[in-house]
Order: structure tokens, then sequence, then C-alpha cells
């Protein structure tokens, strides 16, 4: 077995290629960019599995926070006129997508995850996030995404999308800086929460260069929800306590700075299976529908070789 | 041992996205989708 078989590429080498094809894939529609509008083809009901603005002018999907938010935010006035919407396929949606893969989406398609990769990439000094702040996200999901838009109302019993209007950078990187330069109209409505947005976006900006993917672990809701799926989902990570020499090579490695041998399906792993590559001795691996995996130039070597 | 709960939770999920389709929450969440979401964007 010679060197060209051993070159077969990494899965890790390969994600950035699968992210920034998501990002294009799920931002298509290229020609609002030229009139300052959005999208609004009748598929963009469909909701996407990440943190994607459905106001950027390409989006072709719906972010399903932002569809969350809108639903607990009108759940009371739908109830006042006996209107049954419930957020039922949304939850739905992110249910499954959960159970199949658990917070995989976060690893291999998230745009705003993708971003964050690529800022960090700068070269400074690098600060590790404290591992108690991934504890944060949860505390933002239950005030930010359900609690606030459901409990405060206007007097028709309207909320608001509480986490969309005050902490999203997503939103103010993907549609509030392009709609308002390329659309005029949106110019003078500009006040204190655009300022307020633009100010946030640039810490957080700041934090990605410094950290690795801090808003996934400390901030985003999408991440806090399927999280709570790996545990339970069809897709496991598994390690091999005989292989594992405690190196950590993997934690090194990983994005979002997991020790993967304490916890394979921990709720902070983002699934990007950098470590099932890292590893040289092959301790971790993947499963899915009763298949397992290890890393490819593990598997692609001979017994002569070895 | 073949794990059951995965394919419990993605049968209940589906038909929970199921429920929320024939009760018309696609046309909901269409409707915010293609409206701009000032909001989102710092001008709500």
């Amino acid at each position: 077995m010679g060197a060209k078989d051993n070159a077969v590429r990494k899965p890790r080498e390969k994600r950035s290629w699968y992210q920034a094809a998501f990002a294009l894939g799920i931002n298509a529609w290229l020609p609002s960019w030229f009139k300052g509008e959005i999208f609004q083809g009748g598929v963009k009901g469909v909701c996407v599995p990440v943190l994607n603005c459905y106001s950027c002018p390409s989006a072709m999907g719906a972010c399903p926070i932002g569809a969350l938010q809108t639903s607990f935010a009108g759940l009371r006035f739908n109830l006042s006129i006996a209107e049954k919407k419930f957020g039922l396929y949304v939850a739905g949606f992110l249910g499954a997508v959960g159970s199949v893969v658990g917070r995989m989406p976060c690893g291999w398609v998230c745009p705003f995850g993708f971003i964050q990769e690529l800022f960090h990439k700068i070269p400074t000094p690098k600060v590790r996030m404290p591992r108690f702040m991934s504890y944060f996200r949860y505390v933002v999901l239950a005030t930010m995404v359900v609690a606030l838009p459901l409990l405060i109302v206007d007097q028709f019993g309207f909320g608001q999308t509480w986490f969309c209007k005050w902490i999203c950078p997503a939103g103010t990187l993907e549609a509030g800086i392009p709609l308002v330069i390329l659309n005029t109209d949106l110019r003078p409505l500009i006040g204190f929460m655009y300022y307020w947005k633009i100010a946030l976006l640039v810490l957080f900006i700041g934090w990605f260069i410094l950290s690795r993917r801090p808003f996934c672990r400390a901030i985003c809701p999408l991440g806090a929800i399927f999280g709570l799926f790996n545990k339970a989902s069809l897709f496991r990570m598994a390690v091999d306590d005989e292989k594992c020499t405690l190196c950590d090579k993997c934690y090194k490695d990983c994005p979002v700075e997991i020790k993967i041998y304490e916890s394979p399906n921990s709720p902070d792993c983002v699934r990007c299976l950098k470590c099932v590559s890292s590893c040289k001795f092959g301790a971790i691996s993947y499963e899915f529908l009763g298949k397992r995996e290890v890393a490819q130039d593990l598997r692609v070597k001979s017994p002569a070789s070895s | 041992m073949k794990r059951k709960l995965p394919w419990v939770l993605l049968t209940v999920f589906l038909g929970v996205m199921v429920a929320g389709l024939l009760l018309g929450e696609y046309k909901t969440v269409l409707e915010k989708a293609v409206t701009v979401c000032l909001d989102c964007i710092g001008i709500g």
C-alpha cells in the first residue's frame, strides 16, 4: 500500500468545503443582493438546521430560532382568538434533526460556526473560554427564546423576538449590515438598537478571534437545543478506553475545547469529527445506524504497512 | 444492543412536526420568513 492510498483526505480537511457549500446553498438567491430585498419564494418556510437569518437577502430557508421565538411571541394572541398555532412544526423539526445527528449541523453546516472558525484563524494570542460559560447558552435559550417572548406581551397578546432583537449577531452580520447598505429606505430608521447590535457584533468578532467558537459554546440557543440530543441521537461518538493514552491531541485540536475521552457524547460536542482523525491510536470512533468508523487514514493502512 | 430511544424520539418529533404542518404552521413560518425582520436587523 503506497503513499497514494494514505493520501485519502481526512474528514476534517473536507469539512470547510461542506461548511462553505452549505452556507452558499442556503443563501443561494443572489439576485436579491442587487435589489436590496430579501428572497420571498414559497420554499422559505422550510426550516434550516442552522442559525441563518431569514432576513439575509439571499436566504432561502427559515431560521428555526427566529421561527420558534415568533411562535412563542404569538402564542397568547393565537390562543385568545382560538387559533391553533403552537410552534409544533419548528419544535418537531428541531427534535427530529437532533434525534438523528444531535449537534452535528453545528460542526458541519452552520454558516455562523464557519464564520467563527475563519475569524479564529487570524493569528493572535488565543484565550481559552472558561468551561462554566457553556452553561450560559441554556440561560439564553430559556429566557430570550422561550420565557420573554411568551411572558412579556403587549395589550393584544403579542410578544417580541428577544434573542433576534437584542443579541443575534448572525442577524446583524447577514442581514442588518447588507440590507442597510443595499436599501436606502431603511437608513432613516436606524437608531439605538442598530448601533447596539453593531457594537455587540464587533465585540463578538473580537471574541471569535481570541477564542474557539465562543458564540456556539456560550450563547447559541440552537446549539443548546441540539446538544441536549447528543446522548440520545442515532449518531454516536465512542472512545475506546484501552486504546486512549490521554495524550490530549484531540483536546488540542477540538474547535470547542472538550476532552472527548471524558464524555464522548457531551452536549458541547459539535461532532466535527476532528478528534477522530487527530487520534493516532484509533481510540475515537463514531457510530451511525450500527456502522462504526475510525479515521480514514488509519482504516486504509494495510497490515504490511503498519 | 440496539438502542431504541433515538428511534422513539425521532418518531415522536416527526409526529409533532407533521401535526404542526397539518395545523398550517408552515404558512405562519413562511409569512414571517418572507418579511424583512426589523428586530433581526436592529431596526425594530
